[in-house]
């Protein structure tokens, strides 16, 4: 730990630094508009005004912590101001919809090992559905699914999964494909069924390959949600605030929203790697 | 055994067996006529150089190849059958364990497979771990172990089902001489205090005279027997009678038949 925490803490300096100076040679031409002219200002003067404006092109680091923070407790838990509520809505869409595409992605990988037909059919589609941008078919999964009465968590979880499956079925058609031919012939020495086969040794060998599947596929998937939460109408969730944020002009607002985003991401990571950790330990100590 | 069938006595019986590998211009003939007889109680070592269908014979017993033509049966039934009713243990060149498994169930695996229950499972690997000398690391996992010690554990999962036969293809072939010598005197000390019977396929020829009741020299492409030598040193042995003239005079038999099979190739 402590060997990471001194190069971490130089790129972080590194970057605050850098930061403070994007925000002044951002926000300057505002902030001279707004000082008094006829006063003398220096330097330090014109630093300052750009790191404390109320609705800067680039907020300080301080002042996006200060918007997250008032934010976070400045409003009762059930008010739609507080961040976290609106932080909920969007984990809730990540964690069903990354479920659902888990399941998917594993039961479609499945298919593809075990069967031959759809080895040569299905895996062109799903290389193809990722080569359509999210953005365009986020609003038209929405406005199909809303004309058929179903809105609300739904599509958002849909648009998840649709966006997660793809690592998890890449990851897990490798992974189930891993055992050696003399592992196979093992098992064919015992009368081993498929289903035998597949649960002693395709599952337990494509344990190492479903962890980095979902790692990329969490990552995906927060990206996912936010994205879902902008064609509904923006009501609820982290897309919501962003986009409420960038149409009124509340950079501080998007930042915080932003800086959430990835906090929410960075949570899903640890809960991903938790498991794999547990997983390791129960398998010995190897994945 | 049935007494009218004079088949069912031995372990193996094959008859003018014959595999061929493709189909077409491109097929090789792996195995061609091969006549042999196993009883019940040998140990029959195969000996050939590369590529003569030593494993493939092996293979074909064990009904991970199927004949192209010919008779084979295994304890009186067909390969098949055989498998089926778990009447062989097999012995891969590489221990091929499951890397997150523990030994302990590593061994009972195929017991699990076979839907024993797990108290009687875990006796059943003990006693096996036992039988190898490993009883003190059913609880390490495989990459723990050297080479050797994997290749142990997996004869006693070969074991498991308790087989009347023992399939070996070069278990001891990626190891060095020293464990290879310490693994040839426990393998033999199991196979004669057992009364297994056990196939094993060697490129050694030490090997296969120290193991072996018989040797079945072989000869390549097409693969061949070329001679089935009865060995008559004692049943019992040890490492030193591998200095003794009838060992060494074995030895010379046993390579004097490889070269004859190979000039004929």
């Amino acid at each position: 730990m402590t060997k990471k925490a001194l190069p971490v803490a130089t790129v972080l300096v590194a970057v605050l630094i850098l930061w403070y100076a994007a925000a002044v040679w951002l926000n300057a031409p505002q902030a001279e508009a707004l000082m008094d002219p006829d006063q003398p200002h220096g330097l330090w003067a014109v630093a300052q005004a750009c790191w404390s404006m109320d609705r800067p092109v680039l907020p300080a680091p301080d002042q996006i912590a200060s918007a997250l923070i008032y934010s976070v407790f400045g409003f009762p838990l059930s008010s739609p101001r507080n961040l976290l509520l609106q932080a909920g809505y969007t984990a809730e869409t990540t964690v069903i919809g990354l479920f659902f595409g888990l399941i998917l992605g594993i039961l479609l990988a499945i298919g593809i090992v075990h069967i031959r037909t759809l080895d040569r059919s299905v895996m062109p589609w799903v290389i193809a559905s990722q080569t359509v941008p999210v953005l365009a078919i986020a609003p038209m999964l929405v406005v199909a699914l809303g004309a058929m009465g179903v809105t609300g968590l739904v599509p958002k979880a849909a648009i998840v999964a649709y966006l997660t499956f793809f690592p998890v079925t890449v990851g897990m058609v490798k992974g189930f494909r891993t055992p050696d031919p003399l592992q196979l012939d093992l098992m064919h020495t015992y009368s081993a069924g498929e289903m035998t086969i597949f649960a002693k040794l395709r599952w337990p060998s494509a344990m190492a390959f479903l962890f980095p599947s979902l790692k990329v596929a969490v990552a995906l998937a927060v990206t996912g949600a936010i994205v879902a939460e902008m064609p509904t109408g923006a009501q609820v969730g982290l897309g919501a605030r962003l986009l409420a944020g960038s149409y009124y002009g509340q950079t501080m607002m998007m930042w915080s929203a932003l800086v959430m985003a990835s906090l929410l991401a960075l949570a899903g990571l640890l809960a991903v790697t938790l498991l794999e950790r547990g997983v390791i330990l129960l398998r010995g100590g190897r994945l | 055994m049935d007494a009218s069938n004079p088949l069912a006595g031995a372990a193996v019986v094959a008859e003018n067996l014959s595999i061929r590998f493709g189909t077409g211009d491109a097929a090789t003939l792996a195995l061609s006529d091969i006549d042999l007889t196993i009883g019940q109680g040998d140990f029959v070592s195969l000996i050939g150089p590369s590529g003569c269908g030593k494993t493939t014979l092996l293979r074909a017993i064990a009904d991970l190849v199927q004949p192209s033509s010919g008779l084979l049966r295994v304890n009186g039934m067909t390969p098949e059958a055989a498998r089926l009713a778990r009447a062989y243990g097999y012995v891969f060149q590489a221990p091929a364990l499951l890397p997150w498994r523990s030994v302990a169930r590593n061994v009972t695996l195929p017991l699990e497979i076979a839907g024993m229950g797990r108290a009687e499972r875990q006796a059943e690997a003990e006693r096996n771990l036992a039988l190898v000398g490993l009883a003190d690391f059913a609880r390490k996992f495989p990459w723990q172990l050297s080479g050797g010690m994997q290749q142990r554990v997996s004869i006693a999962r070969a074991l498991s089902f308790k087989p009347s036969l023992l399939l070996m293809d070069e278990p001891f072939g990626a190891l060095d001489e020293i464990t290879r010598d310490g693994l040839n005197l426990h393998l033999h000390e199991l196979w004669a205090s057992s009364g297994l019977t056990g196939v094993f396929v060697t490129h050694s020829i030490p090997e296969a005279v120290f193991l072996s009741t018989h040797i079945v020299v072989m000869s390549l492409r097409p693969g061949r027997v070329v001679e089935v030598i009865e060995s008559a040193l004692p049943r019992l042995r040890r490492l030193e009678d591998r200095e003794t003239p009838e060992f060494l005079a074995l030895s010379h038999r046993v390579r004097a038949a490889l070269y004859d099979g190979h000039g004929h190739g």
